[in-house]
C-alpha cells in the first residue's frame, strides 16, 4: 500500500548542492562508501558542476531519521510546541519525519481535526510529519473512532497514547477494524490499576525514595493480553515506549509465534535508569513508563540489537516550565528528545562499543519507518533526498544553545554529547543547516 | 537555588555531622531545664513554618524551638493562604522568600516538595516530611531519643511494624539508624512492604510479628488511612490489629516501644500500651523541640552564611 501521503511537508525550494569528501553510510541499502554525494533538485545523484559544494570531513551522510512517536502539542498547548517548533526541533535532530500522537486537546479523534493539522502542516512543516488519530473518540476508550475515514485522508496510525485502551473487548473491536480500515495500531500499554499512585520506576531506588512505584509488570501485562488478542484477531500491533524487560520477553514470545507485533524504544531508557531519578528533578527525569533498573535497561538494548525491538522512537513530549516546576509526585510525565536522540545513543552506546553505528542507523530509519508503513528514506541514487550530514567529531552542550523545540525538558540537559547534525534535508528541501 | 545548607533527606548529613547535632541537641535541652528557656542565639533571623499538610508535633515544635531561639517565627499554613487560591508551591516559596527567612520550614504531601522548592528560594529549607519520601527532624529526633533512653545507638536493633509503604518516618528512619550502626528490620504485612526495601534500604524484612523478638526497640507505625485512597491494603483494621498490633502480649521485658505519633489507638498499638512508661512515646516528643532547636542552630551557623557571632557554648555558659 502507498502512503507517501501520510508525510505532510511545506512546500519549498528544492536543495542542489555538493558533499565532499564525506561517508555515506546507508545500511539498509547496503551502502557504505566515501566520496562525494551529489544532489541535484532534490534528489540524490546527477551532475555535479557548478553546484554549492560542503566539506564533509569527519561527517557521516546518512538516510534522515523517522521518528514514529512524538507529541507536537498542538491543537491546544502551542504555547509548549507547534507543527513549527516541533518539525524544526526533529530537523536539528536529523529527522526528516515523525508522527504526531493525538492526546491533544481536544484529542485529534475525526476527520475534520486532522484535515486541520495536515493543513496546518501544509504551511508549517520543515519536515514530513504524519497525524495518529485516537483509537477511541476522546481516548476514553470506549467508542472506536471512524478509522476507514481517517485512513482516506492520511491518518498515520491509530493511537490512545497517554492511555491504553483498557477495555479488551474495545481493543478487541478496534482489532477486527484493523481488517477494514488497515491502519498501524501503536499502543501505550499500561494496566491503569497496577500502576495508580506511581511516579517512577517501583524497586529498590522507589523504596529508598518512598515515591510511588509503577511496577515493570504493569506494562508487561497489557502486552501480554495484547499480543494474545492481536494473535487471535490476526491483526498487527505496535507497542509504543517498551521499558522493562518483562516486556521484551512479551515481545519475544510474540514474534517467536508469528504474532504481527512490533516495538519501539526511547533514548532515556536505554541510557538512563531509575537511580538517576535521585535528584527528584521532574523536568528531566519523570516520563511514562518511568526509567527502570539496570537489568531493563541492559534487556532493552540487547533486544534493539537483536531486533525483538524494532526501532527507536523518542515519545518527544514538551512541557512547559510551569507545569514540570512542581513537587516530582506531582508533575506531568514526558521529556523532549528530538535534538538529542542520535547524539546521546551516539555518545553513550555507539562511542563505547556497545552499539554498532549501522544498527543505530538502521533502528532509527528504515526499521522506524516500517513500523508506521512509512516512506523508507534512503541514499540510492534517484532516491529524493531525505538525509542527515552527522559531524561525528563535534562535542556540545545540551541547551547551550537553546533549543529549537519550545520546551526545554530535556533528559540530557546540561549534558555534553558527540556528535552534531549539520544539515538536515527532507523531502528534497534543506530543513537544517548550522 | 538556596544558598544555605539545606536538610532535605537524612543522608545530606553526614554520621559526624548527626553526632554533632545530637550533641547539641544535649546542650539545648540542658537550657530547657532552666528558669529561663529563651536564648538570644537567633535574634534578628526569621523561619518561617509553611505547613501544606496537617501538623500538631511538627509544626508545634518548630514554632517553639524558633522562638525559644529568639527568631522571628511565621507560620503559614495551606489553608487560609494563598494556597487556597491555586497558587503553586514554587510561588509561594518565591513571595515568602521575598521576606528574606533564613529558614523555610516545609510540610507537603508530595515526594519531592522539598527537593522542588530549594530550587527556588535563597533560605536553608528543612524538610519537616514530604509525602512517603522523608522526615530527617523526626529521625534526628528517634535518634536523640534512643541515645538518652538506651544509653547508645551502635549495635541496637530497631524494628519498624506496620504501614512502612506510606511512612516517611520508616525511610528516614532506617537510614538514619544504619548510618549510625543500629541495625534495622521492617515488620509488615505484605501489602504494605515496598517491594525492593530490602536492597534498597539495606533492611532485614519479614512478615512475621514474631521476629520483633529480637528487636531491642519495637517502633510501631501509624495505619496512613488518608495516603491509602480506595480500596484498602489490609482487609480490616480489626484484623490488622489481631495481626501487627503491638500489645504488652507481644513484648518481652526490656523491650522498649516508639511511635512518631498520632496514634491509631486500638490498631498499631494498644491503649494500655501507649499509656506505659515503657513506651518512649512523650520522651520522642519531648526530644522534638531540643533536636529541632539544634537543627535551626547548625544550619543558621553554617561559617559560609554566618552574619554575626553566633557562638553557642557562649550563649550556653551565661
Amino acid at each position: 500500500m502507498n502512503r507517501d501521503h501520510v508525510l505532510v511537508q511545506r512546500p519549498g525550494p528544492l536543495t542542489s548542492v555538493v558533499i565532499e569528501n564525506v561517508r555515506m553510510l546507508d545500511p539498509g541499502a547496503g551502502i557504505d562508501t566515501q566520496g562525494d554525494l551529489v544532489i541535484v533538485d532534490g534528489k540524490i545523484g546527477g551532475d555535479p558542476a557548478g553546484l554549492p559544494r560542503i566539506d564533509g570531513t569527519g561527517c557521516i551522510v546518512v538516510p534522515g531519521f523517522v521518528d514514529p512517536h512524538v507529541h507536537l502539542r498542538t491543537p491546544g498547548r502551542e504555547d509548549t510546541e507547534d507543527i513549527a517548533s516541533g518539525s524544526r526541533a526533529a530537523a536539528a535532530g536529523g529527522y526528516v519525519a515523525i508522527a504526531a500522537m493525538p492526546n491533544t486537546q481536544p484529542v485529534v479523534d475525526d476527520a475534520q481535526d486532522l484535515a486541520r493539522l495536515r493543513e496546518l502542516a501544509a504551511e508549517q512543516a520543515v519536515i514530513g510529519v504524519g497525524f495518529i488519530c485516537a483509537i477511541t473518540k476522546g481516548q476514553l476508550g470506549s467508542e472506536l473512532t471512524e478509522a476507514a475515514e481517517l485512513a482516506e485522508l492520511g491518518a498515520a496510525a491509530l493511537s490512545d497514547d497517554g492511555h491504553p485502551v483498557s477495555n479488551a473487548a474495545v481493543f478487541r473491536r478496534a482489532l477486527q477494524y484493523q481488517h477494514l480500515a488497515q491502519l498501524p495500531l501503536t499502543l501505550h500499554e499500561e494496566d491503569m490499576d497496577l500502576s495508580a499512585g506511581g511516579s517512577m520506576h517501583e524497586g529498590a531506588v522507589s523504596a529508598r525514595l518512598g515515591v510511588g512505584g509503577i511496577p515493570a509488570v504493569s506494562e508487561s501485562v497489557a502486552v501480554a493480553r495484547d499480543v494474545a488478542l492481536a494473535s487471535y484477531e490476526d491483526a498487527r500491533i505496535h507497542i509504543c515506549h517498551v521499558s522493562a524487560k518483562e516486556t521484551v520477553e512479551e515481545v519475544r514470545l510474540g514474534k517467536m509465534r508469528g504474532v504481527h507485533v512490533t516495538a519501539e524504544v526511547s533514548p532515556h531508557h536505554l541510557l538512563l535508569v531509575d537511580e538517576d531519578c535521585e535528584s527528584l528533578d521532574p523536568a528531566t527525569r519523570k516520563m511514562n513508563p518511568p526509567l527502570r533498573a539496570i537489568e531493563d535497561r541492559d534487556a532493552l538494548l540487547a533486544a534493539l540489537i537483536d531486533g525483538t525491538l524494532d526501532c527507536i522512537a523518542t515519545d518527544h513530549a514538551p512541557h512547559g516550565p510551569s507545569e514540570k516546576e512542581l513537587p516530582f509526585e506531582e508533575a506531568p510525565f514526558g521529556v523532549t528528545g528530538l535534538e538529542t536522540a542520535f547524539a546521546s545513543l551516539y555518545t553513550h552506546l555507539v562511542l563505547p562499543g556497545k552499539l554498532p553505528l549501522e544498527i543505530l542507523i538502521e533502528r532509527m530509519t528504515c526499521d522506524a519507518a516500517r513500523v508506521l508503513d512509512l516512506p523508507i528514506p534512503t541514499l540510492t541514487k534517484g532516491a529524493t533526498a531525505n538525509l542527515a550530514l552527522i559531524n561525528l567529531e563535534t562535542r556540545w552542550i545540551v541547551g547551550g544553545g537553546g533549543f529549537q523545540s519550545k520546551s526545554r525538558n530535556s533528559a540530557f540537559l546540561g549534558a555534553e554529547l558527540t556528535g552534531h547534525v549539520t544539515l538536515t534535508i527532507a523531502g528534497g528541501q534543506t530543513a537544517w543547516q548550522v | 537555588m538556596s544558598a544555605h545548607r539545606s536538610l532535605v533527606a537524612i543522608g545530606d548529613l553526614s554520621r559526624d555531622e548527626i553526632t554533632h547535632v545530637l550533641e547539641l541537641s544535649d546542650r539545648f535541652a540542658e537550657v530547657m531545664g532552666r528558669d529561663i528557656k529563651k536564648v538570644p542565639t537567633l535574634r534578628g533571623r526569621t523561619i518561617i513554618n509553611l505547613f501544606f499538610e496537617a501538623s500538631t508535633r511538627t509544626a508545634t515544635s518548630f514554632e517553639l524551638a524558633g522562638k525559644r531561639l529568639s527568631a522571628d517565627v511565621i507560620n503559614v499554613k495551606a489553608s487560609g493562604s494563598s494556597v487556597e487560591k491555586g497558587e503553586t508551591l514554587k510561588d509561594t516559596v518565591l513571595t515568602l522568600s521575598a521576606y528574606q527567612p533564613d529558614v523555610i520550614v516545609i510540610r507537603h504531601a508530595a515526594a519531592g516538595a522539598v527537593a522542588s522548592a530549594t530550587r527556588y528560594t535563597e533560605a536553608a529549607v528543612i524538610n519537616a516530611g514530604d509525602g512517603k519520601h522523608e522526615h530527617p527532624t523526626q529521625a534526628l529526633l528517634d535518634l536523640y531519643t534512643l541515645r538518652k533512653v538506651m544509653g547508645k545507638i551502635e549495635g541496637l536493633h530497631v524494628a519498624f511494624v506496620g504501614d512502612v509503604l506510606h511512612s516517611r518516618v520508616a525511610r528516614s528512619g532506617a537510614i538514619a539508624l544504619q548510618m549510625m550502626g543500629a541495625k534495622v528490620s521492617f515488620i509488615a504485612p505484605p501489602t504494605l512492604l515496598p517491594r525492593g526495601a530490602a536492597e534498597g534500604l539495606g533492611v532485614h524484612v519479614s512478615h512475621d510479628i514474631a521476629d520483633i523478638a529480637d528487636a531491642d526497640v519495637v517502633y510501631a507505625l501509624r495505619m496512613q488511612h488518608e495516603r491509602m485512597g480506595k480500596g484498602g491494603f489490609v482487609p480490616s483494621l480489626r484484623e490488622y490489629a489481631t495481626q501487627y498490633g503491638i500489645g504488652h502480649q507481644r513484648l518481652r521485658p526490656g523491650q522498649r516501644v516508639m511511635h512518631a505519633g498520632p496514634i491509631n489507638r486500638g490498631v498499631e498499638i494498644t491503649d494500655q500500651l501507649a499509656d506505659d512508661p515503657a513506651a518512649l512515646i512523650t520522651t520522642q516528643v519531648e526530644g522534638g523541640m531540643v533536636v529541632r532547636m539544634a537543627v535551626l542552630y547548625d544550619l543558621l551557623s553554617d561559617p559560609k552564611v554566618q552574619r554575626g557571632a553566633h557562638d553557642v557554648s557562649a550563649m550556653v555558659a551565661a
